[in-house]
């Protein structure tokens, strides 16, 4: 299976992204610069946290408007996996993949420690290898995670089953303790929380790796299937 | 502000405007003498940076020369933009700390932003990348306002320019005294690996090479900053606020990932980034190092503002710049490079082989310097050592014996000491995990970042507890650099080198400068018998308000390694039934105490003592049963004495207990703060041979699972407290004094 890992200006947790695919996964991954590449052909893509552009406008604003962002939405068309973590959740945001908009958080700070997270819905190509309402151990870094959205917009959310994640203590204000959510069509995953980042016990936590082996799975399964 | 471009090099003299700048009368007749003739006003305010404190080291030169900086596992020393030491399979860790406190003093966040960014330039532009960042800060009491402004200012700083630029920001220390009320002191290090092929040297050699410039532009931010920085803080210091650089992290991003990709182009010769002194620095030196000469036309310098005039551009300390010398004719490989990344170089000069720093500007000479002198030959100042009256009067007391009537407040107490108190507060904003390698997060005693893809660990750790150096400089200095030592070797690393951070007050009272010295003395003798020598740091002086002076702060930064991912020790207990163990005896040592300050409020008598031999032989026997297996936790013995040492260690969430006896007087055994201590834990099964491997060992009791503290003296409960009930106050307290209301 081949990942891309999309690289803008100021993307900073772009070669965790690509280890945790690489290295963890054991999977084929490529770091692709958001100039002058071309997104045909990988089987996932994954939009890695940081400060895209500074982040000096709305977070992810400036990311959103790349060509870069204009393949990936083709790519979304054709229902290719997409995840996007922290700076790429926002970016998905922002491009109008996902719906929705990032507050500052509540307590007006920048955040970095280990969430319980639980999986509200384990019937994903994210996260079909997790049990349901699994309580699983993944970090924060932010200090824009603080989910908004209107009322309507979150009743659909719940209806359609497209809240992934939520917190156990909710740190940033999000409405619904939202952590995650995916788009109607099931192949586009935004969340806060860096699964890349908890992928070796050593370094704290591996609950975040049964989220890239979901992709990997499904896609053998899709794979295996249409072939 | 000095304004005076068109100002003749007569009126310079005859107005004395060198003085405004920093430069004394004899200084003055000095440039002369080497010009041969008056220097213009752009020439002096050049010389005058150069030759600030901040980058000459004039005051402090001759006591750093006492300081070792050899060993064999020593890549660089002193002298380049960071040191390197060897942690095998041809890779090494670059590493230095630098201030950046007066700028912090008068603009909280920039100050410790921009002190955040330029180490971190300083060690990219050796060719490593940033692996970590730590750092060392220092304030006064957390019940003032403007403290409590500076405090959560100086952190938002440190964490919105290091979270932006994707290095973790793993360790660090944080202290509060009153006499850092006005003068805050804000240093931060950063920390590089590199495969040591590609070490970087900021050199401008070979003839006709072209100088190049990249970065932001430059504008009129931080002009003079370096002789700021060399100076009191007083009143008038609110003014200078303009002095102060603004920093752009994204900026910064986007150099570390270009530069790093320029290194590996043969294009390349020499790369330095624009610090203190900006172009001025980076320019003279490089050319100084290579024995050269430089010639640069500033009309090429990018420039933020209109009509900048020579000394603005040259004196500018505008952020993320770096200066690099390339081969001639193969500038476009270079422009190529860092196109990719949005970012601009371009051709400013080149290398001249007359050893003058020649600068033109709108088709005129504006300075023609030679430039040794600028870089190399400043002047050394030896300044007269007094020692003070009050370390005569502190060392002729007899020793403070406290009076304590119930010991578990006196514990709950000195946990919410906001010294002693956890920071989680500070440490939850710095993004300490990207990267992905961080072992162990902020709050342990030192800070561990594994080596991808290697069996093999970096351990880092900033210390410095300044009020033994204030009660015995010499002393006080040996234990900086121990405790330092002490930290890694409880997370199992071998210590391998430091870089100091020497903050101190007016050089020129002989008071202050017999304390550096003194505590130089003690840091060298410390460094020496642990084979940690100094290799890079940092030096700043007039670390004073309205005439008051800090503690003596020489902050030591140390790196070791472990030398297997299976030595890494956390600092926690670890499991019920292991025994808990302190390695070294306890004396009643309380001057300087974090007890003393609780119960009295001031400092004064005796530090507590040091012997170097012992220090070194239980770091030596703790680091081998270590790596033979023998540990489940280590941590030192440390400011509020064991008391405070073993409710930390059950404050991991892990619902553990410990009960322990001890003997002896139950003050001294509970709070003294005797160096040379470890608290460690040992399975059940690994008694005898941990025993027979570390002599000073002796059981005190054991880790139990009911969450209980449980103290016994002769029979009787000393201390009988919930862990979790300790952990609400440590953890609540700095949070709880920033809500305070003055």
């Amino acid at each position: 299976m081949k990942f891309a890992v999309i690289q803008f200006p100021g993307s900073n947790c772009d070669r965790d992204m690509y280890y945790a695919a690489q290295n963890a996964l054991g999977e084929e991954a490529e770091l692709v610069w958001y100039e002058g590449s071309n997104l045909e052909g990988y089987d996932a893509i994954l939009l890695p946290g940081g400060f895209s552009y500074g982040d000096y406008l709305r977070s992810g604003a400036i990311a959103s408007t790349t060509d870069i962002v204009t393949q990936l939405k083709d790519q979304a068309d054709k229902g290719v996996p997409i995840l996007g973590v922290c700076n790429g959740f926002q970016v998905l945001l922002e491009s109008g993949l996902l719906p929705g908009a990032m507050l500052t958080n509540r307590d007006l700070k920048f955040m970095c420690h280990f969430e319980q997270l639980v999986v509200q819905n384990h019937q994903t190509l994210f996260t079909s290898e997790y049990e349901q309402n699994e309580v699983i151990s993944v970090p924060i870094a932010h200090q824009e995670g603080n989910y908004f959205c209107d009322q309507s917009t979150l009743t659909r959310l719940r209806e359609n089953n497209q809240i992934v994640f939520t917190y156990q203590n909710n740190p940033n204000g999000s409405i619904g303790d939202i952590a995650g959510i995916i788009n109607e069509r099931g192949n586009v995953l935004g969340m806060m929380p860096h699964p890349e980042r908890a992928v070796e016990s050593r370094l704290g936590s591996d609950d975040g790796l049964k989220l890239f082996q979901s992709i990997l799975v499904n896609w053998r399964e899709h794979y295996v299937a249409g072939a | 502000m000095l304004q005076a471009p068109e100002m003749t090099p007569e009126k310079v003299e005859t107005d004395k405007i060198y003085q405004e700048m920093g430069l004394t009368d004899q200084e003055y007749d000095m440039i002369k003498e080497i010009m041969g003739r008056r220097p213009n006003f752009t020439e002096i305010g050049i010389f005058s940076v150069m030759w600030s404190e901040h980058c000459s080291y004039k005051t402090s030169k001759p006591l750093l020369k006492k300081f070792p900086s050899d060993g064999e596992q020593v890549v660089q020393g002193p002298g380049e933009g960071a040191g390197v030491v060897d942690i095998g399979d041809g890779q090494g860790v670059v590493f230095k700390v630098e201030s950046h406190n007066h700028p912090s003093a008068v603009e909280p966040y920039q100050g410790a932003a921009t002190g955040v960014g330029g180490i971190i330039r300083d060690v990219f532009s050796m060719g490593a990348r940033p692996i970590a960042s730590l750092n060392s800060l220092r304030f006064g009491n957390l019940n003032n306002n403007r403290v409590k402004y500076l405090f959560d200012e100086v952190v938002h700083g440190i964490a919105g320019y290091g979270n932006c630029v994707g290095v973790p920001t793993v360790g660090g220390e944080v202290q509060f005294d009153d006499s850092y009320q006005g003068n805050p002191l804000v240093n931060a290090m950063c920390v590089g690996l590199i495969d040591t092929k590609d070490l970087q040297k900021g050199i401008a050699s070979g003839k006709g090479n072209t100088i190049m410039y990249v970065g932001s532009k430059t504008g009129r931010d931080g002009i003079h900053g370096a002789t700021f920085a060399s100076e009191d803080l007083s009143e008038d210091s609110e003014s200078k606020r303009s002095n102060v650089q603004v920093g752009d992290p994204f900026m910064e991003k986007l150099l570390i990932e270009a530069c790093l990709e320029v290194i590996q182009s043969d294009a390349l010769v020499g790369i330095q980034d624009m610090g203190a002194a900006g172009l001025t620095s980076s320019a003279s030196e490089m050319a100084s190092k290579a024995g050269m000469g430089m010639e640069m036309n500033l009309d090429d310098i990018p420039q933020r503002e209109d009509h900048m005039t020579a000394y603005e551009m040259m004196l500018s300390e505008s952020q993320e710049r770096m200066l690099l010398c390339v081969k001639q004719g193969e500038e476009q490989e270079i422009v190529d490079i860092f196109k990719k990344y949005g970012l601009e170089a371009v051709a400013v000069g080149q290398v001249t082989d007359d050893k003058q720093f020649r600068l033109l500007h709108k088709g005129e000479v504006v300075a023609d310097i030679p430039v040794d002198n600028l870089a190399e030959d400043a002047p050394i100042f030896y300044k007269e050592a007094k020692v003070p009256d009050f370390y005569q009067e502190n060392q002729s007391m007899s020793a403070y014996k406290p009076e304590i009537a119930d010991h578990a407040d006196v514990l709950r107490q000195l946990l919410q000491q906001p010294t002693i108190a956890s920071k989680e507060y500070v440490y939850d904003q710095y993004d300490f995990m990207v990267q992905a390698n961080t072992v162990f997060s902020p709050g342990s005693s030192a800070a561990v970042t594994r080596v991808r893809g290697y069996d093999k660990a970096i351990a880092m750790t900033t210390d410095c507890n300044s009020r033994y150096i204030y009660l015995d400089p010499e002393t006080g200095g040996k234990i900086a650099v121990a405790e330092a030592a002490r930290n890694l070797v409880a997370s199992g690393a071998k210590p391998l080198a430091l870089t100091d951070g020497l903050n101190f007050g007016n050089p020129d009272k002989p008071e202050n400068y017999w304390m550096m010295e003194k505590s130089v003395e003690g840091m060298s003798a410390a460094s020496t018998k642990l084979n940690t020598p100094v290799i890079s740091g940092n030096v700043s002086l007039y670390n004073e308000s309205n005439d008051q002076a800090i503690f003596p702060t020489p902050v030591v930064g140390m790196v070791g390694m472990q030398e297997s991912l299976a030595h890494i020790t956390p600092s926690h207990f670890q499991q019920e039934g292991d025994w808990i163990y302190v390695i070294g005896e306890t004396k009643p040592e309380f001057g300087g105490s974090e007890l003393q300050n609780l119960l009295e409020g001031r400092y004064f008598g005796q530090a507590p003592g040091i012997d170097l031999d012992t220090e070194e032989q239980r770091q030596t026997q703790l680091l081998q049963a270590i790596r033979d297996g023998l540990v489940a936790s280590a941590q030192d013995v440390a400011e509020g004495g064991l008391a405070v040492a073993l409710a930390e260690c059950l404050f991991n969430d892990k619902e553990l207990g410990a009960d322990v006896s001890l003997q002896g007087d139950v003050t001294t055994a509970l709070f003294s703060e005797t160096q040379s201590r470890f608290l460690v834990s040992v399975p059940n099964e690994k008694r005898e041979a941990f025993e027979k491997e570390v002599a000073d060992a002796k059981p005190i009791g054991t880790v139990t699972k009911n969450g209980q503290l449980t103290v016994n003296h002769e029979d009787h409960l000393i201390v009988n407290e919930q862990v979790e009930e300790l952990q609400q106050l440590w953890k609540g307290a700095i949070p709880c004094l920033l809500k305070s209301k003055d």
